[in-house]
């Protein structure tokens, strides 16, 4: 159950139980212990040379297009791959805007799913609900692209249309004059909430069953209600859980295509910088997307795409730094 | 340990040489196949006259696989389909990825043939990359009509005419309302509505925005003043992915126009605007179609038969928004059955039998003079 921060969601549990060995009496010889053990350092270093060799070669092909590249690499707002003129300022923007709100719609419910299914659904309801939570991780992300564009948009706009009106004075929703029929930020961020709200479930429901019973009942014995005893024992000790959980599906929404190329709306060149949610755009990867298949026989336009692609790698990097440290910290503190 | 991985590594290099020596016996039966293959194609050349020349249709055996333009994707699904109908042993696989993609695979001889709807361009290197990598020049030969419709979404405005100028105007946003007196003044007798224009674009890379900046450049240069590209460079507009998302959304918005490829605007049920250059309003139809490619100048030289369309053309009865998707092949195949295979299967892509038939697939034929034409190359094709 170990995820791409690297942390295991069980890594808060206590020693293993204290029975009898098992596989006391089970030896094999030393011969097993150390090929099995040469199989998993070579897997481990394999992981390790992958990500060096995806990295240095994302380095070597973005390295000479960004010199070719005639505006500001990371400043400018233009993408142009084909003419040589790109930018990645609003591809970060939407990327990263489009993700962070996905991520801030999905936690809440999934912390709420996972405690009911741990915690209050009767076991029955419980196990379908957990076989339904990873058949919902199982759809393909171009099944959630075509259905959030032909049938979540043209309800969903009624939804944007009450916040323009209403909320409007607040700078992210506000209305953006040429967008329409609802393909917007805001829209892509309510499809992604939906694509990584199973597996922040799944993962968050795997931690909140591990609490320790002695935790539980040791606040239920002090006369904490069940929210109270959720609160104090399961909340704490499934944190850092959640948060590498949060992790995982941010990593997945940043990383999104194809459910964002159909969905959202792209700009043309030229417009004004906005911070609506209420606005079109193209992420990293449906950048990518849109623009690779036509532009494969033309090397200085896929390097563009490729140095696109480098920030993105980076950016998830980052993202992964962050909840690594964010975990350890709490580690600390629960221990 | 060390001495069974050293007997496995032998064997493996005896079953390589084995398969070396295989491939080698294999292009030898080739090679003497294609001495009859070529003797037989100049036959039937010159036993037909010039005017109702046809090509060489006689089947091969084997297998043939191109890859390329979208454009001509549902034309190449009916051809590979009758194809294989008519010649049992022939298994022609065409994979419609892009038209960059095909000419990679093409270069780098993954492929018998690549579809193209640019020609290939010299400013790259890519006819003398080809010409390296078939060992013979490369020729580009125009096979598919690809009309590009102007398709818009308007409540009671059944039938529309839109001049090159206010093309160039509407989609460079200097046109914003239908009801502009420009839009009015070419549309007598028709009531249009003060819906606001939406302009749809293409949002990924693709040779229909290219063929489609490029008529209006060429139409109107002062009103659209960016030279064509394959992404768009326009300022308004909003941009989704490929024919079937800019279809769908002029569908689903009233005030909506796009430019799309016309099969995709027929099966989107969408209505096209006729188009005037200047010589009249004119009709999308499989036959207005074919007369813009009869307006274009031949660029390449000998069997290389680049195309020049000629967008502002004035003649009657031309519809002038048209892309030609090109079929890219060797004229000499270092691979006598590849030659066989791509000479037969290109002979039947232009054969009148199947050139009448594109217009069911959203295509328009390739008017006479330029079929005779691409005859005489794919006869040459050896």
């Amino acid at each position: 159950m170990s995820s791409i921060t690297g942390v295991s969601v069980g890594d808060g549990l206590s020693d293993p139980s204290d029975g009898p060995d098992p596989g006391a009496g089970a030896s094999t010889g030393t011969t097993g212990d150390r090929v099995f053990g040469g199989l998993a350092m070579g897997a481990g270093l394999l992981v390790v040379v992958v990500v060096a060799l995806v990295g240095i070669f994302l380095l070597a092909q973005a390295i000479p297009a960004i010199g070719k590249d005639q505006i500001n690499f990371l400043t400018s707002r233009e993408w142009n791959a084909a003419g040589q003129r790109f930018g990645i300022a609003q591809l970060l923007w939407t990327t990263v805007v489009s993700s962070v709100v996905a991520l801030l719609l999905a936690v809440p419910f999934s912390v709420g799913i996972a405690l009911f299914l741990t915690h209050y659904a009767p076991a029955w309801l419980s196990r379908i609900g957990a076989v339904l939570i990873d058949l919902l991780a199982a759809v393909p992300s171009i099944v959630y692209g075509i259905w959030g564009i032909y049938v979540v948009a043209p309800k969903f706009t009624h939804v944007q249309n009450f916040l323009q009106d209403w909320l409007g004075w607040i700078p992210l929703f506000k209305a953006v004059p040429g967008v329409t029929g609802g393909a917007t930020i805001l829209m892509v961020s309510v499809v992604l909430a939906v694509m990584i709200l199973p597996i922040i479930t799944a993962l968050s429901r795997e931690v909140f069953a591990q609490t320790p019973v002695t935790h539980k009942e040791g606040a239920l014995a002090l006369g904490a209600t069940r929210w109270e005893m959720i609160r104090t024992a399961v909340l704490p000790f499934g944190r850092p859980g959640v948060i590498s959980a949060s992790m995982l599906g941010l990593g997945r929404a940043l990383g999104e295509t194809v459910a964002v190329l159909f969905i959202l709306t792209a700009l043309p060149g030229g417009q004004r910088f906005t911070a609506s949610l209420m606005n079109g755009g193209a992420t990293f990867a449906s950048q990518i997307a849109g623009d690779a298949p036509e532009n494969q026989n033309n090397a200085d336009a896929m390097g563009a795409l490729i140095a696109a692609g480098l920030v993105l790698f980076i950016l998830t990097f980052i993202v992964n730094a962050i909840a690594r440290v964010i975990v350890e910290r709490r580690r600390e503190f629960s221990e | 340990m060390k001495i069974t991985s050293i007997g496995r590594a032998s064997g493996v290099a005896v079953a390589a040489a084995l398969a070396l020596s295989a491939c080698g016996s294999s292009s030898n039966t080739g090679s003497t196949g294609s001495g009859s293959a070529s003797g037989s194609g100049s036959s039937s050349s010159s036993s037909v006259a010039a005017g109702t020349k046809t090509a060489d249709s006689s089947c091969f055996s084997g297998s043939l696989s191109g890859q390329g333009s979208t454009a001509q994707g549902n034309a190449m699904q009916l051809a590979t389909t009758d194809f294989a109908s008519k010649c049992s042993g022939a298994k022609v696989n065409y994979a419609p990825t892009s038209s960059g993609q095909g000419v990679t695979a093409f270069l780098a001889k993954q492929v018998g043939w690549a579809g193209s709807d640019s020609a290939l361009n010299s400013e790259k290197g890519e006819p003398a990359k080809a010409a390296a990598a078939c060992a013979s020049p490369a020729w580009d030969l125009p096979m598919v009509v690809g009309p590009i419709a102007v398709a818009y979404n308007l409540k009671g405005v059944g039938k529309l005419t839109l001049t090159s100028t206010l093309i160039a105007k509407i989609f460079s946003g200097k046109i914003t309302a239908w009801n502009d007196p420009a839009i009015a003044a070419a549309n007598k007798g028709v009531k249009l509505p003060s819906t606001k224009i939406s302009v749809f674009f293409r949002s990924d890379s693709s040779g229909t925005t290219d063929n489609f900046t490029n008529y209006m450049n060429t139409t109107d240069p002062t009103d659209w003043t960016a030279k064509h590209a394959k992404a768009w460079a326009g300022k308004v507009g909003q941009g989704k992915p490929k024919s079937a998302g800019v279809g769908s959304a002029v569908k689903a918005t009233d005030g909506g126009i796009t430019y799309v490829e016309w099969s995709y605007a027929i099966t989107n049920n969408l209505t096209m605007a006729q188009v005037d250059n200047g010589g009249g309003a004119v009709a999308l139809t499989a036959a207005t179609a074919s007369k813009a490619a009869e307006a274009a100048k031949i660029a390449g030289t000998g069997n290389d038969l680049k195309l020049k369309l000629d967008y502002a053309t004035k003649a009657a009865g031309t519809y002038p928004i048209v892309l030609v998707t090109y079929e890219i092949v060797c004229s000499k195949y270092a691979d006598a059955t590849t030659g066989k295979g791509v000479k037969s299967f290109l002979s039947y892509l232009v054969s009148p039998e199947f050139q009448g038939k594109l217009s069911t697939v959203g295509s328009a034929p390739l008017p006479s003079a330029i079929q005779a034409k691409v005859v005489t190359a794919v006869n040459a094709i050896s």
